[in-house]
This record gives C-alpha cells, structure tokens and sequence, in this order.
C-alpha cells in the first residue's frame, strides 16, 4: 500500500468519539489488522482523544482537536493534538500502585502504552500538545495485542 | 448501552449490553447502582457477557461501583468477563479485586448475608 493520511478536525466535544472509534476501526481493517488488533488501536485513539477533548482543551467546544492517521509500508503512525498546554507524564499517579488501584481515574495513558508499540507526549512547535502514537503491521495475526 | 434488571433472591442482576464508555454507558451504570443502593439493594451482579467495548471510563466506572457497594456493606460481583474485558482488568491489576464468575448460579451462590 503506498503511503497515506487521513486527517479528521473536530470540536471539543465526546460525542464524536463513535466516529473517531469507526474511523480507527475501518483504517486498522485496511492496513490489516485483525479484530483484536483494530480493537486495541481504536481503544487507545479513543483513549488518547478523550484526554484531548477534557484535559488538553477542556471540552472547549471552539477549541479543535486534530487526529492525524499516516500509513506507511511498515507502521500506522497515529497523531492527537489538542490546544493544551500538555502535561508532565512523570508527575501522574500511577494507576498500578496499590493506592491508586481502586481510584476511578488515571487509567487511559497506561492502556495507550500497553496497546501502541510506541508512544511520544510533545508539545507542538506552534503552540498546543500531541500524541504521536505508532503500530507496526508487519506483527502476526493476534500479536498485535501482545504487550 | 442497555441494563435490564433481574431478581435473584437478594441479588439483583443486571443483564448489560453494548459500551460502557464515557459519558452516557459509564453515567447509566453509575446511576442504576446508585439507584438499587438507594432502594436497599446491597448484592449486585453485573452480567458484563453482552458488552461490547469498555473504555478507561468504564474500568472506572466498575470500579466506582464497587467501592460504592462495599462501603455500604453489599457486594458487587461480576458475571462473564469477555476476553478484552479481563485483559483491561489484568493491565490495571483489577482482576483480583473483583470476584467474577462464567456461571450465574456459582456466582448467586456466593452471595453472602
């Protein structure tokens, strides 16, 4: 498949989450993924866009969040920016201490890095905060939930 | 997402389909434990075998519900755990936290006064 974007600009609003999770859904089909490995993806675009929409933008409707999905040969490179001024990874709780084990929070970031091969948080250079997340293809069929 | 509430004895069942996701799934939830709390309904199984998606919000949402049960002396138990569902539990170290069962009468059994 030669190299391709897909590129979705939406308000800071969750109810675009079903269409942001169809749309990972059906680009991990094309790149094929199988069913858990579209699942997983889709889960931590989803994971990754919910955090833009409430903490980056702060579900401010006029304030956009942009999904960027790049194809190349070997990997699916996933972006989510947001208007944020971003975050100190290094200063989240942890969900896995056992303080924060019953917590109803602080989970999404860790199920991101559990299901990405690769996942950077950066600030934009024109202001803002991303995700840049990556998938390789090459990985056997039910591998691609392998953490 | 839908929940249909069954009666078992002392033990309501909640027969759950569909995403417990942000926003509506994880508020539904929230709000139907609450509700069986509020009319004296301390054992709840959550029947999990016709969901769909669960996304970070949702774990929380079970755990939520959870923690609510037990600080008013009942007892939340999960009943058919799908596959991603357990591996969303086991990545968080949840897994052990909940009581969970493949068969409902094992699991109405356990319910203890």
């Amino acid at each position: 498949m030669r190299p391709s974007n897909i590129e979705l600009t939406f308000g800071s609003q969750l109810c675009f989450l079903d269409l942001v999770q169809d749309v990972s859904d059906k680009i991990g089909e094309i790149v094929g993924f199988d069913k858990n490995g579209c699942y997983w993806v889709s889960l931590s675009v989803c994971e990754s866009v919910t955090n833009a929409i409430l903490h980056g933008n702060r579900e401010d409707a006029e304030k956009k969040v942009r999904l960027k999905f790049t194809i190349l040969k070997d990997r699916l490179i996933i972006r989510v920016q947001d208007e944020g001024k971003g975050f100190d990874e290094q200063r989240l709780p942890n969900p896995l201490d056992p303080q924060n084990t019953l917590k109803p929070s602080g989970r999404g970031i860790l199920y991101v890095r559990s299901f990405m091969d690769d996942v950077k948080y950066r600030p934009l250079t024109d202001g803002g905060w991303e995700v840049c997340m990556e998938k390789r293809l090459n990985c056997p069929k039910g591998d691609a939930n392998d953490h | 997402m839908t929940i249909e509430t069954r009666t078992s004895g002392s033990v309501k069942i909640l027969d759950i389909q569909g995403k417990i996701t942000i926003g509506e799934g994880s508020a539904k939830l929230r709000s139907t434990v609450r509700e069986l709390l509020q009319n004296g309904n301390k054992y709840i199984l959550l029947d999990l075998g016709g969901v769909s998606y669960v996304d970070s919000s949702g774990i929380g949402e079970l755990v939520s519900s959870f923690t609510t049960v037990s600080n008013q002396g009942g007892q939340l138990k999960l009943l058919n755990l799908t596959e991603k569902l357990q591996e969303l539990l086991a990545i968080t170290k949840l897994l052990t936290v909940f009581d969970s069962f493949t068969d409902e009468e094992e699991a109405l059994a356990s319910f203890s006064e």
